[in-house]
């Protein structure tokens, strides 16, 4: 891990971290050799091509087809490159339902849904990574264990507490959830707490700090990098559910992006050229967010395997 | 016991306060449900009703008389004895190709990636187009060969095989997971296998694998939990949630979800959300107790 990333990559983990989890490894002591084409190499990039190809091709197929006239998508064989470039389906698609404003919706969701992932995971792990009490190691197992219930365990239930309580209809089982941290976010964050000395914290307290002020003073901006991935992951994951919006949202001002989709699917089944053009704009996010902040994505990812290692 | 000095017992009461959150949180939104599901499975309740107990009338409904439990039982069972299986070996095969030390490997990476971190609902109505018999993609691309594709989410033998291939195109998050840990391989390793005349295949066979057995045990267990709550794909790509073509998409989820909020009958749903915890403890438990035969820790640490 350490090789590729540190020459390719700008690394937004500290040494500290990639270092911990190179393990017993040996020294690296292989001298640079020339780079130079082999016919190995050869293979090796026809081999990474086309499983690129394979890959890309339904992304490509889909901005495509939202590009095409229907007799372009009905013909037979149809055509891979739009003939005719209509842009105009991306308007007809975004009129066909109120668009910007399930956009705003979503929004919404998702922004608090990342304030209370970040802040609350951040606190959580802080407890697990740095303080010492009796029955930690069992809280700890607990909240490992939680990540092995299938959350379709919880939904029926939760939804007949929430209905009791009159949150049916709003936005809250979607977002409160979110402020009581998350099995996988902890740990993450806790990962991270590990990779930073003690020193810090011991000085900080003879300097009469709290843990209250070591937390959101010290911590915070230096577990940026973790913060940072767990607000793209939760951002994604508000942006792209679809499971408690159907579950909980039931006026249509209120629908997000999701539902909204949903809806327009049922409403025009095969007018695959609209269908598209949604889709797109509904996934423009996401593939933004992913080439913004890629590395992110990845060493959060990295982080993870180093610990189950 | 030692008499805990104030500054320990200080540090304790922080540290109670900074798990808080997730202790309450647990209470609310885990073992306070699942508490209150394990006694509405034994009653009538349809959320409005008073909670009547009914002994396992809900289960003895389940397991004898109502089929389309045994069928979504059998579809999500088939779903997930392929898609794990399937989508693990082609997360490993794709960090296999990319860990190389070559020129542009970032792009490759990145475009392998990227599918993984696209879900939701643009993704099912993609690949419903990319699936449509006449239209679409996959079967524009096999008539190139001569190769008449199926109807797919239209021909009850196809639709499960179907959404497998979808969920194979993202099979790259899980890939990142692999490449990190080959990346630490030290190339010793495969230098001496070289010397020991060894090709590509036993390499990866005797050096590669073994190392990586860590993360397939902990892919394998989060997947099986991951399949088996398969549910939006089902519900999305086929007509209102109706489970497809001959109820060959009606997942144990699916069939649980029209229970619980089309029929209301909030009972049986929860007998059915208990059923499904103790086929996920079942399952979790057999992948914890093979581990040992086949789970190679380095240095026998951890």
């Amino acid at each position: 891990m350490a090789v590729e990333s540190h020459t390719m990559s700008a690394e937004p983990y500290p040494q500290s971290i990639t270092d911990r989890y190179s393990g017993d490894s040996l020294p690296m002591v292989a001298p640079k050799r020339r780079r130079k084409i082999s016919g190995h190499q050869l293979l090796s990039y026809v081999l990474l091509s086309s499983v690129s190809l394979v890959l890309i091709m339904p992304l490509l197929w889909m901005v495509f087809t939202s590009l095409k006239p229907m007799s372009e998508i009905v013909q037979f064989p149809p055509t891979f490159f739009p003939k005719s470039i209509q842009w105009g389906n991306y308007a007809t698609a975004i009129n066909s339902f109120p668009f910007w404003s399930y956009a705003k919706n979503t929004l919404i969701i998702a922004g608090s849904v990342v304030v209370g992932n970040v802040l609350s995971n951040s606190f959580i792990a802080y407890g697990f990574a740095k303080l010492e009490f009796p029955g930690k190691r069992i809280l700890f197992a607990l909240v490992l264990s939680t990540m092995m219930v299938p959350g379709f365990v919880t939904m029926i239930p939760q939804y007949v507490i929430f209905s009791k309580i009159g949150w049916v209809g709003t936005y809250l089982p979607l977002i409160v959830p979110a402020f009581f941290g998350n099995a996988f976010n902890i740990f993450l964050m806790r990962q991270f707490y590990l990779s930073i000395g003690d020193e810090l914290i011991e000085a900080a307290k003879m300097d009469g700090a709290n843990h209250l002020y070591i937390w959101s003073h010290l911590m915070i901006p230096l577990t940026k990098p973790a913060l940072i991935t767990i607000a793209i992951n939760s951002f994604n994951g508000a942006w792209n559910d679809f499971l408690g919006p159907l579950l909980y949202i039931k006026d249509q001002n209120q629908y997000t992006l999701q539902i909204g989709l949903q809806v327009f699917k049922n409403q025009s089944t095969t007018q695959w050229h609209y269908l598209m053009a949604g889709a797109v704009m509904v996934l423009l996010p996401s593939v933004l967010l992913f080439f913004f902040a890629q590395r992110y994505f990845i060493e959060g990812m990295d982080l993870t395997a180093g610990s189950k290692g | 016991m030692q008499k805990r000095s104030l500054r320990q017992k200080s540090e304790a009461r922080w540290g109670y306060l900074f798990v808080a959150p997730f202790v309450i949180g647990f209470a609310i939104f885990m073992l306070g449900p699942m508490v209150f599901s394990f006694i509405g499975s034994f009653t009538d309740y349809n959320l409005t009703s008073k909670m009547n107990f009914i002994g396992i009338a809900n289960f003895k409904r389940m397991f004898v008389d109502d089929q389309l439990f045994w069928k979504s039982l059998y579809n999500t069972l088939y779903f997930t004895a392929f898609n794990v299986p399937l989508t693990t070996m082609f997360s490993i095969f794709l960090a296999v190709i990319l860990n190389q030390k070559i020129k542009g490997i970032r792009f490759f990476r990145t475009i392998f990636f990227l599918p993984s971190v696209l879900s939701g609902v643009a993704v099912y109505v993609l690949w419903m187009q990319l699936l449509s018999p006449s239209s679409g993609m996959v079967n524009t691309i096999l008539s190139w060969f001569n190769i008449n594709g199926p109807a797919w989410l239209f021909d009850p033998n196809w639709t499960k095989p179907a959404l497998i291939m979808m969920k194979l195109w993202s099979a790259g998050g899980a890939m990142l997971l692999y490449i990190a840990t080959l990346q630490n391989v030290p190339t010793q390793l495969y230098e001496s296998a070289e010397l020991d005349g060894a090709g590509i295949w036993h390499k990866f066979r005797h050096v590669t694998l073994p190392l990586i057995t860590p993360i397939i045990f902990y892919d394998v267990i989060t997947s099986t939990i991951g399949s088996f709550q398969i549910f939006q794909e089902a519900y999305v790509m086929t007509s209102n949630g109706q489970g497809g073509p001959a109820n060959s998409l009606l997942f144990f989820n699916l069939h649980m979800w029209n229970k619980a909020f089309v029929g209301f009958d909030m009972g049986y749903a929860m007998a059915m959300s208990m059923t499904l915890f103790v086929i996920v403890m079942i399952m979790t438990v057999i992948n914890l107790k093979l581990a040992p035969k086949w789970v190679h820790y380095a240095g026998g640490s951890k």
